[in-house]
């Protein structure tokens, strides 16, 4: 299933499973990552799965990359093996003061406010893969009417539990961070926590995300 | 703890950007979670040699200006390596520390350690054990993912910085060495060195760059030449690693370090060398940099060189 593996560096493997972003493509690399973990092979210092592509970095004085390329295109994944999937639903508020983007989106999408947060409240998302700050997850997919660029000007600090949304995809803020995807809501729910170290994320590549919407006051409440 | 067996440091200065680190944390990548650790290996791994400490033991990085800190407790060694100005104020007066050189602090001295020079980082530690607390296995800060000991924040005026072990049985040591340096940063290719015009790769590897001020344990900004992208300015999200050189919209190079963002969706235009990193990391805002094409299989060996030489110079130890 990987189509071919490359070197990032002299200290990673770049695995390549196809260009597009699919759902289909991306159960593959995570049906790898899990299966490599597990593994819990010697010498590997990471395993960074994305929508497409699997990088497997190394230890320099244990591995070199022939080798542990040959390793990998060994290693064979049973096409039944099942992903563990969650379902966790997410809070999240619209109110004026969090969806910072809502007129742009309107204008863009050619959709009056409340249909897009309907649409956007409609649909289960999949989790493709967590990361750039830590615990943040990229879900998909968006429905067609409701893909949009990002942000010409990337915001400077994002704050933190924005829900985002860019093409076909949407994302939650897990720190403060500079982003530029258009910023719908926010949730009050903690999206990483680091003093639980053997789950620190909320959401993992594989999960289903299904936000519902909750008033102002539901979000204080929460957030106390 | 009673106070007068308490061994500690009081920071009456922090310095920029203060924090423990030791070789970081591995396998967390997937989670958002970066290596972070000891942006200087070599340094790193030197110091604690010198002090005999496990290979892996916490250790204050510090850059550009480092902490002023004052001691209290019984007596204890300390050493910093890096290319370092530091003073030592007792009783007895004020005289001017070398770099991997062991000295004595007793009960109420000072170490003030004003700058690196011509270099970022330095490191700063003990004959013992620093009380810390692990976060996956390492006390490395993360200031960004507010991650490790002192609520994953840079140390602060006033921080009590806590001993919990001293060796007793330490001898003084030290060890000559000028540090290292290098003319050129050698990278191997990137997987997406074809999104870059012809003339763009060829500036890329004959013509100069600079380091910016947006240069931080994160990442490195360069400017110079502009890198023309002819296939399209964003790649579909993917991982990253330490040492991967990506070109942004706006054609500038930008180069991951240790704290860098796990995933990322510029094009990568090359990745610097486990040999050279721990070289590149110490150039300055405002420093050349030049880029030199190597082999996979010669960066193995180049690494493999770096080695036997760090190696080497803890043999030289005495």
């Amino acid at each position: 299933m990987i189509k071919n593996i490359l070197n990032l560096g002299d200290a990673a493997l770049y695995c390549d499973f196809g260009s597009d972003v699919n759902q289909e493509i991306n159960s593959n690399v995570i049906k790898y990552f899990y299966h490599i973990k597990k593994l819990n092979l010697k010498g590997i210092t990471n395993l960074t799965p994305s929508y497409n592509k699997l990088i497997i970095s190394y230890d320099l004085n244990i591995h070199s990359f022939l080798s542990l390329k040959k390793k990998i295109e060994n290693i064979e994944i049973k096409e039944n093996n099942k992903l563990e999937k969650n379902l966790i639903e997410i809070p999240v508020c619209c109110d004026n003061d969090f969806a910072l983007d809502i007129e742009r989106v309107e204008n863009k999408l050619k959709l009056k406010s409340e249909i897009i947060l309907e649409k956007f409240f409609s649909k289960n998302y999949f989790c493709y893969m967590t990361g750039f700050v830590a615990g943040m997850p990229f879900l998909g997919d968006l429905d067609q009417e409701m893909r949009l660029k990002r942000l010409e000007t990337p915001r400077v600090k994002v704050p933190k539990g924005s829900v985002g949304i860019t093409e076909q995809f949407c994302n939650i803020y897990s720190f403060e961070t500079p982003g530029g995807w258009n910023i719908l809501g926010n949730t009050p729910q903690n999206i990483f926590d680091s003093s639980n170290q053997s789950k620190p994320n909320l959401v993992n590549p594989g999960d289903t995300i299904k936000f519902y919407r909750i008033t102002l006051d539901q979000y204080n409440e929460i957030k106390r | 703890m009673k106070s007068k067996d308490r061994n500690y440091f009081k920071i009456l200065r922090a310095g920029i950007n203060t924090t423990y680190q030791d070789l970081g944390r591995n396998n967390l990548y997937h989670i958002g979670i970066p290596f972070s650790g000891a942006m200087d290996k070599r340094n790193f791994q030197l110091l604690n040699s010198l002090l005999q400490n496990d290979y892996n033991s916490p250790v204050i990085e510090f850059a550009y200006q480092g902490p002023h800190l004052k001691y209290f407790g019984k007596d204890i060694f300390f050493c910093i390596s890096g290319n370092v100005s530091f003073k030592i104020i007792s009783k007895e007066g004020v005289i001017d520390g070398n770099s991997y050189q062991c000295y004595l602090l007793k009960n109420g001295d000072e170490v003030d350690i004003h700058s690196t020079n011509k270099s970022v980082y330095g490191y700063f530690s003990i004959n013992g054990t620093f009380g810390v607390d692990y976060y996956w296995g390492s006390c490395s800060i993360n200031t960004q993912a507010q991650i490790g000991p002192n609520n994953g924040n840079k140390f602060s005026k006033d921080l009590e910085i806590e001993i919990i072990d001293i060796n007793n049985s330490f001898n003084k040591r030290k060890l000559d060495y000028l540090g290292s340096t290098i003319e050129n940063i050698r990278v191997i290719k990137g997987t997406n060195y074809d999104y870059f015009s012809n003339s763009s790769q060829d500036k890329f590897f004959k013509e100069i760059f600079k380091i910016t001020k947006l240069s931080d344990r994160m990442g490195m900004r360069l400017e110079g030449p502009k890198i023309e992208n002819i296939v399209d300015p964003n790649i579909k999200s993917e991982g990253l690693v330490k040492g991967v050189i990506q070109i942004t919209s706006a054609g500038d190079p930008i180069i991951m370090l240790s704290d860098h963002g796990t995933i990322g969706g510029y094009p990568k235009i090359a990745t610097v060398i486990s040999a050279d990193y721990d070289r590149l990391v110490q150039l300055t805002p405002g420093s050349n940099i030049k880029f030199k094409d190597v082999s996979l299989e010669d960066a193995e060996t180049l690494y493999k060189l770096y080695q036997m030489e760090t190696n080497n110079l803890i043999s030289q130890i005495k």
